[in-house]
């Protein structure tokens, strides 16, 4: 990009702009002796033209919408149409989080994001003993069809897309998500949506997993096959990085991980037969964005190029439509504090403009008391409220990859590349992702860089405002959390209860049946069985269990 | 108050066992006094040894025969022992999370030890810890250790059948070569059974044994078991294979004798821990000061110093005659 | 010879909450610190909990819960040792706890709740200070 004679110029004024800096800095030394990112990648004082001197436009950069897609997806961008707002919500029954889903798309969102209770991400039951004190705790409890029924109630499906942040049951909860539109008349071609199925970074870092890594492979693979066929505007996964970072992982590992398991996933599914062409249109990612601002606006743009490198020179994708890296975006949830909670208003919005010059699809912004509770209204309003004035009010929207160009994000979205391609390729040497897990390896590369960051907390080294430095030592807490009603199982349960005694319970046993027969003899595509399931009334829990007896239950593997 | 413990263990209570072996692993003076009413009780446990390097799965694999034992009605104890820090003295104990799924079985009592500084020998402690459980009722214990070093040596000085758990693609070579490994696996077991590379490590191990066993009769000859730990696979095999290693045991007096061998290797260990223990404060206490000085002078070379004073202790104890 | 006491704790996390950064970190930290540390691993449910505090004979039980399930497990567990008279043992814990939700996790036993922020260094001079405490009073007793 630069004439050498250039660079020779700058070179050399550099050189003399050093000298007569080290007489500033015998006067007034930096604040630090070294400075590096959230991820340990050195920073320098100031970025020139030599930090990016092999760089080809062209061939690096391109234009949005062109491979390598370093400057998005998509031609025009923002210009065209903003990110969606789509924040995560759920809790409790399936008629609260109904009337938060209205109240959400009233104030401005665009699009769903479901949030389920622990026990229905992991196959339970609201009244099954491992249940207890959890449901509707962190998301709806959804035992059964009835229940998807009330939470989509009054809410067209073939107007809006709905994320579902839903993992092991995914096959499940999306045939529920297919019967209840076919109640309201909206056939599959035309429904929109993701669900998140991606049981990697479940084993790696999230623990909401249920069935070990062979059968839950081929329930994704049914995911795909079924979608490409049946449901061809829904993204069949989501491709998780947000967790890998929350537990603890740095950037470089967070794109690195997260790009690993996407081989994972791709390798796995053309072993099938299926065609990366084709699927790999519909696979979407989920990344993090973090506090190191300009670090994150350089990651975001490493993991599209890197991505569209990777499908085309290891899987032969020639279709432009499956180069594409899209993703969705949550801050940082464990950047909230519990201190000064305010303040974290002040951390979202910085984090959110980040995933906006990175050029993200689609954003969820976090509430100021998540440290606490999950959202309150009003919490949820100020949350939305920030992406709104970003997207209206802050002109960053008006022109595409803004940031493109600066020495420094060009230099870092280099380097985050560089160091990413590394740990593919160590996972690569340890026989792919699947293989890593099992050794325990990306496990410990997180917990170590867990345990180094809160060092570096303790230290002081990191400075958490309002945790190790400008503390208020009796501070006011804010009021009005919201509360998630323990009778909730009560109820539950007695719906369960209902449910189970007026349904049509030899249907049940014969889907129930034809399921475990086409699971254990583990070709046939099991989403058309999950639907007659559904319909017929059967319950999660109950369909998981199947699924249990026949492909057992995952050990953790833990490395400290 | 020990006493109270001691009746506890020999009544199979869970609390008081768990506190004697808490006991054994700090007080000494209090350990040897609970070791003394407990072990006229003891009846000869049988004492498997789990050994391998970390990552070959030998808690999955222990699980595993935990369920098999306890489908045949014994009543048994593991001892998961992890390595402490040298550092800070800590450990993190996480063999136990594998076989949490007995953690309700009230004939399977587990518990994790961290070696404490024991860099030669496997500690006391656990020595004990086994003689507590031993009185307490079990039948069958299952001592698991991370072959790394010493510990791996000296398993087979605490058990009767000793299990040495490798896994294909772990640097096959390193794991076979190390020297005394060959000599103390009573059973070989290649788990991860499914990896590459399985058959090379079964034929390397038999490589071995044939040079180590080849010419003699009458002997037990190490059996290797492939095994696939979390499925399952194998495993029945391997209890087999212990049952069959304690038969040949006890029909060819080889338990006794290495039984024999153990109280043997104890005592020594328990009377020169008492002789040091000893020395210290009496040599502390009195005489040190002079000889320091006198070496320091060179007056005396430590040789000639070191036996003077053990002269005058063994006088002191009336063990030897004033000449 | 048998080494000084080492203090050891239980890190248990109960129920379906596979988050377990803050656990993991505070099991180093304490192994850190010269504790032993027995982590339980995830899905651990009261029962399986407080069978193993007292097999290992702990000093004290971490719990780490960020599913909002604290009302329910902690008073379950305290519950669980004190038929099994094993009430001596310390519990404490952290995770997403609202400050509400606090003072009655205290009244009903727990020792001492660590809220997200707090250092790693608090739970260690805690379970330092309480472990001792522990000692003198069973030496009076």
């Amino acid at each position: 990009m630069f004439k050498e004679e250039e660079l020779r110029k700058v070179s050399q004024k550099r050189g003399e702009w050093e000298e007569k800096t080290k007489k500033v800095l015998e006067k007034h030394p930096e604040m630090k002796k070294e400075f590096y990112t959230l991820s340990e990648i050195p920073v320098e004082r100031v970025y020139t033209p030599e930090h990016v001197r092999n760089m080809d436009y062209v061939r690096d950069l391109g234009f949005p919408g062109d491979y390598p897609y370093t400057r998005g997806v998509q031609p025009t961008m923002y210009r065209g149409r903003l990110w969606t707002l789509r924040e995560y919500a759920g809790f409790a029954t399936a008629e609260e989080s109904n009337k938060r889903y209205k109240y959400l798309i009233e104030q401005g969102q665009m699009g769903l994001s479901v949030a389920f209770d622990l026990p229905t991400q992991i196959g339970y039951d609201s009244d099954h003993p491992m249940a207890h004190g959890e449901v509707g705790k962190v998301g709806v409890a959804i035992d059964s069809l009835k229940d998807m029924e009330i939470l989509f109630d009054g809410i067209p499906l073939d107007k809006v897309s709905t994320s579902m942040t839903i993992n092991a049951p995914a096959t499940v909860i999306w045939a529920m998500y297919i019967a209840v539109a076919e109640k309201q008349g909206v056939p599959m071609e035309k429904l929109r949506g993701t669900i998140q199925n991606d049981i990697l970074k479940e084993y790696i870092a999230r623990g909401t997993y249920i069935f070990p890594p062979g059968p839950s492979l081929k329930l994704i693979r049914d995911t795909f096959e079924f979608g490409t066929q049946k449901v061809p505007l829904w993204n069949t996964i989501s491709i998780s990085g947000y967790h890998i970072r929350e537990a603890g992982s740095t950037a470089v590992q967070e794109v690195a991980f997260t790009l690993a398991d996407g081989i994972a996933y791709v390798d796995a599914a053309v072993k099938a037969g299926l065609d990366p062409n084709k699927f790999g249109q519909r696979l979407s990612f989920f990344f993090n964005a973090q506090q190191d601002f300009l670090e994150e606006i350089a990651k975001f743009r490493a993991a599209r190029r890197l991505w569209a490198r990777i499908m085309r020179e290891r899987f032969g994708v020639t279709n432009p439509r499956a180069l594409t890296l899209r993703f969705h975006t949550q801050t940082a949830g464990v950047s909230l504090t519990a201190q000064q909670p305010m303040v974290n208003i002040i951390r979202t919005t910085l984090e959110a403009l980040s995933a906006v010059l990175g050029g993200t699809q689609s954003m969820h912004t976090n509430s100021y008391d998540e440290a606490l509770a999950l959202p309150s209204e009003e919490s949820v309003t100020i949350a939305m409220r920030t992406q709104q004035v970003i997207a209206y009010e802050s002109g960053v929207t008006n022109t595409v990859d803004p940031l493109a160009g600066s020495y420094y994000i060009e230099y870092l979205t280099n380097e985050i590349e560089r160091r990413a391609m590394e740990y593919i390729k160590k996972i690569d040497e340890l026989g792919g992702m699947l293989a890593a897990i099992e050794k325990g390896y990306p496990q410990q590369e997180i917990q170590n860089s867990a345990y180094n960051y809160q060092k570096a907390v303790e230290s002081g080294e990191r400075i958490v405002v309002g945790v190790n430095k400008f503390v208020v030592e009796e501070e006011e807490m804010p009021k009005n959390l919201l509360k998630v009603d323990p009778q909730i199982e009560v109820e539950q349960s007695k719906r369960l209860k209902e449910l189970r005694e007026n349904r049509d319970n030899l249907r049940v046993k014969t889907v129930l049946e034809d399921i475990r027969k086409v699971a254990e003899e583990g070709k046939e595509n099991l989403m058309p069985y999950f639907i007659e399931a559904v319909k017929a009334y059967a319950t999660e829990g109950e369909i998981c269990q199947v699924l249990r007896d026949v492909y057992g239950e995952y050990k953790e593997k833990v490395i400290l | 108050m020990l006493e109270k413990v001691a009746n506890g263990v020999l009544k199979g209570d869970v609390r008081s066992i768990a506190r004697a072996i808490s006991i054994v692993e700090n007080n000494e003076s209090e350990a040897e006094k609970l070791i003394n009413i407990l072990y006229p009780h003891t009846k000869g446990a049988y004492i498997i040894g789990l050994t391998g390097s970390p990552g070959v799965g030998k808690s999955t694999l222990a699980d595993k025969l935990i369920a098999q034992f306890r489908g045949v009605g014994y009543n048994l104890a593991v001892l998961a022992v992890d390595p402490s820090s040298p550092f800070t003295g800590g450990a993190f104990l996480g063999d136990r999370l594998r076989m949490q799924s007995h953690a309700l079985d009230r004939g399977v009592f587990i518990r994790s030890m961290g070696t404490r500084g024991s860099l030669g020998g496997l500690s006391p402690a656990i020595s004990d810890a086994i003689k507590v459980l031993d009185a307490g009722g079990k039948e069958v214990l299952l001592v698991e250790t991370v072959g790394v070093g010493q510990a791996e040596v000296d398993i087979v000085s605490t058990a009767d059948t000793v299990v040495l758990v490798l896994v294909p693609g772990l640097g096959d070579d390193i794991q076979v070569n190390k020297a005394g490994i060959m000599e103390i696996a009573d059973i070989f077991v290649v788990n991860k059974a499914d990896r590459e590379g399985v058959n090379r490590v079964v034929t390397e191990v038999r490589m071995m044994l044939d040079i180590a066993y080849g010419k003699k009769k009458n002997e037990w000859v190490p059996p290797i078991i492939k095994t696939i730990a979390e499925k399952g696979d194998g495993v029945e095999e391997l209890v087999d294979a212990i049952g069959k290693h304690r038969e040949y045991l006890k029909e060819s007096g080889a338990l006794q004798q290495r039984r024999s061998k153990r109280i043997k290797w104890e005592l020594e260990n328990t009377l020169q821990h008492k002789i040091s223990r000893y020395l210290e404060e009496y040599v502390l206490h009195e005489v040190e000061v002079d000889y320091l000085e006198k070496i320091m002078r060179r007056e005396v070379s430590n040789y000639a110093a070191a036996e003077e004073i053990l002269g005058r202790i063994l006088r002191k104890e009336g063990v030897v005659d004033e000449c | 010879m048998a080494e000084s006491k080492r203090i050891r704790v239980l890190i248990a996390k109960p129920g379906l909450d596979g988050h377990d950064r803050g656990a993991k970190v505070i099991a180093r930290a304490l192994r850190d610190a010269g504790m032993e540390v027995i982590y339980t691993g995830l899905r651990q449910t009261p029962e399986q909990i407080v069978e193993s505090a007292i097999q290992e004979d702990v000093d004290a039980i971490g719990i780490s819960i960020l599913s909002g399930a604290h009302n329910y497990y902690f008073p379950k567990i305290i519950e669980l040792l004190k038929e099994r008279n094993a009430d001596d043992i310390i519990v404490f814990g952290g995770g997403v706890i609202p400050e509400d939700d606090i003072p009655g996790l205290l009244k009903a036993g727990v020792k001492a709740i660590f809220t997200p922020g707090t250092p790693t260094t608090a739970a260690i001079d805690f379970l330092k200070k309480a472990v001792a405490e522990k000692g003198r009073k069973e030496e009076v007793a």
